[in-house]
């Protein structure tokens, strides 16, 4: 394969290759099944351990089970919005169109995430603290984080010129990371309804092992999927916006 | 096992509608999701193949 043999010493790969889209496109098709077979794996394995070998919880019963999708969520839209600021940032330094097209393909995965981490969380809310919402710090930030995340998708949508679209979103989701600590921390700077974190760098973890291990064997089940998905709507996105360019017109699947 | 019967599954401890709105939620954004992301390629696709044909055809008359 020419990816292997493209760089000037030979004996390694050429990581800058895979930032053509014509190189990329092929390789995502190869690569998304594998992250599916995770996703479905750490899915299922997840879920039992979440239904069934998970204990019900001493003071909130059978009610803390949410817990398995609200946090994984929550880290999720986290991760992603860092990922797609990273390509974003990556897009805006290198002027590589692939990058920017990474950071497009995973905004609607991150909303959808943010979207999750408030629903969950709101139906947790309701019936440990009596609300299905409360203007606190970390409820606060994540939803600004959502809004984050639909203000990158519009402002892209509504400039017509890609390459200009790329750069003002860029832009703003540069600008939109300083949220993502205040979220991580917000639970330790403000005295908030909301509990700490649920798993410490530095101290041992206060949940039951059964009960840490379901939360992030699910946590690994969305980071796949979301790859998955991304990979797919990058192949989308890459057709669209390159569909003027010679490799494309001669892709098998365009043949009709 | 945890549960005695498929019934108190389903009851969740007495909160039954808040776990399963939860799960239920999950599971419609995430299978949701892949349905818009494969009926996006299918339009581009399908446009894609249409203007390659149209420009087959364009080649051909002009011979």
């Amino acid at each position: 394969m020419n990816i292997m043999h493209s760089s000037s010493s030979g004996r390694y790969l050429n990581w800058f290759s895979f930032s053509s889209p014509a190189t990329f496109y092929p390789l995502a098709a190869r690569l998304t099944p594998f992250f599916w077979g995770l996703s479905i794996l750490f899915g299922i394995v997840g879920l039992w351990i979440s239904f069934f070998v998970a204990p019900a919880d001493a003071v909130q019963g059978d009610g803390y089970r949410i817990i398995f999708i609200h946090v994984p969520a929550s880290w999720m839209s986290m991760v992603i919005y860092m990922a797609m600021a990273m390509w974003a940032a990556l897009g805006l330094i290198f002027n590589t169109r692939l990058s920017a097209m990474m950071a497009q393909a995973l905004a609607p995965t991150g909303a959808l995430m943010a979207f999750l981490s408030l629903w969950t969380g709101a139906f947790w809310g309701k019936p440990m603290w009596g609300a299905w919402w409360v203007w606190d710090a970390r409820l606060t930030s994540e939803l600004i984080l959502l809004f984050l995340f639909l203000g990158f998708m519009a402002l892209q949508a509504s400039i017509d010129d890609p390459r200009r679209a790329d750069k003002a979103g860029a832009i703003l989701a540069l600008v939109g990371v300083v949220n993502v600590p205040i979220i991580y921390f917000s639970v330790t700077w403000w005295n908030t309804l909301h509990q700490g974190a649920s798993v410490s760098m530095s101290k041992a973890p206060a949940m039951a092992h059964t009960m840490l291990w379901g939360m992030l064997l699910m946590t690994m089940c969305f980071w796949m999927y979301t790859i998955a998905l991304a990979l797919m709507r990058v192949r989308a996105i890459i057709l669209e916006r390159e569909s003027h360019s010679d490799w494309v017109k001669t892709l098998k699947e365009l043949r009709a | 096992m945890i549960w005695n019967s498929v019934a108190e599954f389903f009851v969740m401890g007495g909160y039954a509608l808040y776990v399963w709105s939860s799960f239920g939620m999950c599971a419609l954004i995430l299978i949701g999701e892949l349905w818009a992301v494969r009926s996006r390629r299918k339009v581009v696709v399908q446009r894609l193949q249409r203007q390659i044909h149209a420009e087959k055809l364009d080649k051909e008359e002009n011979h």
